[in-house]
């Protein structure tokens, strides 16, 4: 009687764990499928900022948003641009009232008018996810719905993120949001479906100055990479150890 | 239209410069996760003290708080389940646990110990399970079918109450116990470690915090298990009373023996309270100290914006209080009750402050956000986030406890064990 049981038990256990695994999982995947998917080991995406150029005119916000679907009422974004005005007493006036999408056509900043001879230095810097070389989000993902691809670009999995949030909390650029529609983590991917069918991303296309330029940085001849290697370039908040993959011209040191 | 709900918008406020994707997105639910995983591991740690280590004083109190164990059990993993935004996925961190995540070993950890407590209780329980499946055998009536059919399925088909089989239990108990006091304090260290190790926040990125975690884990565990024990006692002193009359003996014994007990405890409770505020404030003072970059806007959001959080409600009213209540001479009941809740309330703001506290500054070092927990809620977010989410999780424990205790009376059941 017993024994029968411990069979019954074993069986019923093995059953449900073999139920249990989702006939998904058991898809046969080609690896030109998986090349597309995770990009290729030839490819490092970088992104060149040039501060020194950019006016501040939110057009690459606009685009972004209009991209990659991101609601444009709602103040989160994936890229925006932030605007800094050092005044003569020491003081750093910052302000990207919703993510600078609309430009900057007032001089009012957090409801305070600077008066303009008071300004020592004034810039607007555009920001966007670094594509770190060592993602804190990645890491601290619990379900692996965000990932890197091969070719350094950090993606999420829109139907495998549940929401947690800890990949907002570890990022130290506050580059991630919840999608307002989706529910789940969300973020700058370069535009990966644009430049993985060789265009180039939305906010680079809307930027009538070139202060924003992508590139590969394994490839010597990329005018991109030719800066990085040979100018000088900064990058944000490198003490996190997260190796950011945009690089800056002009970047200042009131920079946050 | 779909509604396009921004999470953490609707509790946060902005003040001068914070990125525009930045808001608190980590609200009560994440105050409650650590504070509920807390009493558990207390609750648990108490009971094992009779299990494995004998004290013989405790045994009232540990059937009781092993059972309240199981009825906090669901309630730790529940406020994260609040707090996912997309619950309907909860089971994939075991599908494809991420294992460079500190949260991903979460299910692992805590399913094992949801084991442990569950095989404990059934060993505990089986004498008498077998027992009720004999005494409602005759007995007429749906409801006692119902209860029979119930206890023949707890049996698990195991009716052997022999003297041997009764010692076999109770040996198994004993090494359950004390595989589940190491594993109650990992599920309990690891949600300091959940904190400490996010190297974007300055306030939480410390080695020190899973040690924090523990300590005060330890401390409010202690205190709610000496509360319950308190309102057990008194329950029975009353009840004795209604039976025996006032002068009784009997009263003046049991009351004799809850000032002993609790006056024991206590000196664990002062001990823990020491180690927990030491390594607080070790850790405060090495922040200003060294004085990193970021000490500027912590030091405006600790002596400034959250002053009374941190000094007067944590440090002052939830530690320096109880902590001279508790050290004063000529202890009562009563001084102790009100020390206990003042030690619960401290472990809870401290919880808070770390929590919100750690998002009341922006990432630019050059802004903050304040947090105004929703009350009245008007969607389903507002309420998982916000009061009424927060009581329906601290309830949920005492309503399951009414239910189980149905089944496993764990309260005055003086024959078995």
């Amino acid at each position: 009687m017993s024994c029968s049981r411990r069979k019954f038990l074993k069986t019923t256990i093995a059953g449900a764990a073999a139920a249990s695994v989702p006939l998904s999982a058991l898809k046969f995947i080609s690896p030109d499928e998986v090349r597309a998917s995770v990009g290729d080991e030839k490819t490092r995406w970088v992104f060149l900022v040039d501060t020194q150029k950019c006016v501040g005119c939110g057009f690459c916000v606009k685009a972004c948003k209009l991209e990659n679907e991101v609601p444009y009422d709602v103040p989160v974004t994936r890229t925006w641009v932030e605007r800094y005005v050092v005044t003569r007493d020491g003081q750093t006036h910052i302000d990207s009232p919703d993510g600078g999408r609309e430009g900057y056509p007032t001089a009012k900043m957090n409801d305070e008018v600077i008066d303009p001879k008071e300004i020592s230095k004034a810039f607007f810097v555009p920001k966007l996810c670094n594509q770190c070389q060592n993602p804190a989000c990645v890491q601290v993902c619990p379900v692996g719905a965000t990932y890197q691809t091969l070719d350094g670009v950090v993606l999420i999995d829109r139907k495998w993120c549940i929401g947690c949030g800890y990949c907002v909390m570890a990022c130290p650029y506050g580059v991630r949001f919840f999608h307002p529609v989706h529910k789940v983590a969300e973020k700058c991917t370069f535009c990966y479906h644009r430049i993985s069918q060789g265009l180039k991303t939305a906010c680079v296309d809307a930027c009538s100055f070139g202060a924003r330029q992508i590139g590969n940085l394994k490839d010597p001849n990329d005018p991109v990479t030719r800066v990085i290697m040979n100018e000088r370039v900064a990058v944000l908040k490198d003490e996190y150890g997260t190796k950011p993959q945009v690089f800056y011209i002009g970047l200042d040191k009131e920079v946050r | 239209m779909e509604e396009l709900f921004v999470h953490g918008l609707e509790w946060t406020t902005k003040d001068l410069f914070c990125y525009p994707n930045e808001f608190i997105y980590w609200s009560i639910q994440i105050v409650m996760y650590p504070y509920m995983t807390g009493l558990v591991a207390g609750a648990f740690v108490l009971s094992s003290l009779y299990h494995v280590f004998g004290q013989e004083d405790l045994k009232d109190i540990a059937r009781f708080s092993l059972v309240f164990s199981l009825a906090l059990l669901p309630v730790a993993a529940m406020p994260l389940l609040m707090h996912l935004q997309q619950t309907l996925r909860a089971i994939e961190p075991l599908l494809t646990p991420h294992f460079t995540s500190a949260i991903a070993a979460f299910g692992i950890v805590f399913s094992s110990y949801a084991l442990i407590v569950i095989s404990e209780i059934w060993f505990v329980y089986r004498e008498f399970i077998v027992a009720q499946v004999e005494a409602l055998k005759d007995k007429p009536g749906a409801g006692n079918a119902v209860m029979r059919f119930l206890y023949r399925g707890m049996t698990m088909g195991a009716y052997d109450v022999s003297e041997k089989a009764i010692a076999t239990d109770h040996r198994a108990v004993k090494i359950l116990a004390a595989i589940g006091i190491p594993v109650a304090c990992f599920l309990h260290g690891y949600a300091g470690f959940i904190f400490g190790s996010v190297k974007a926040n300055a306030l939480w990125m410390s080695p020190l915090m899973p040690v924090i975690f523990i300590m005060s884990a330890v401390v409010s565990g202690i205190a709610l298990c000496m509360l319950t024990y308190i309102v057990i006692m008194e329950w029975k002193k009353f009840s004795t009373t209604l039976a025996r009359g006032r002068g009784d003996q009997a009263v003046k014994v049991l009351g004799g023996v809850e000032l002993d007990v609790i006056k024991k405890t206590s000196r664990y409770l002062l001990g823990f309270l020491i180690a927990a505020i030491s390594l607080e404030l070790l850790d405060l003072i090495f922040r200003g100290y060294t004085a990193m970059k970021s000490w500027d806007i912590l030091r405006s959001v600790m002596y400034g914006k959250d002053f009374i959080n941190i000094f007067v409600l944590q440090y002052g009213l939830g530690n320096l209080v109880p902590f001279t209540l508790l050290l004063l001479p000529k202890m009562t009941i009563r001084r102790m009750v009100v020390a206990l809740c003042l030690v619960l309330y401290g472990v809870f703001m401290m919880r808070w402050n770390v929590v919100i506290g750690g998002q009341a500054f922006s990432l630019s070092f050059a802004g903050y956000m304040h947090y105004h927990l929703p009350i009245i809620p008007h969607n389903l977010e507002t309420f998982k986030e916000g009061l009424f989410g927060a009581l329906t999780v601290a309830v949920t424990p005492f309503l399951l406890f009414w239910g189980i205790n149905k089944i496993i009376p764990c309260l005055n059941v003086p024959k078995i064990d």
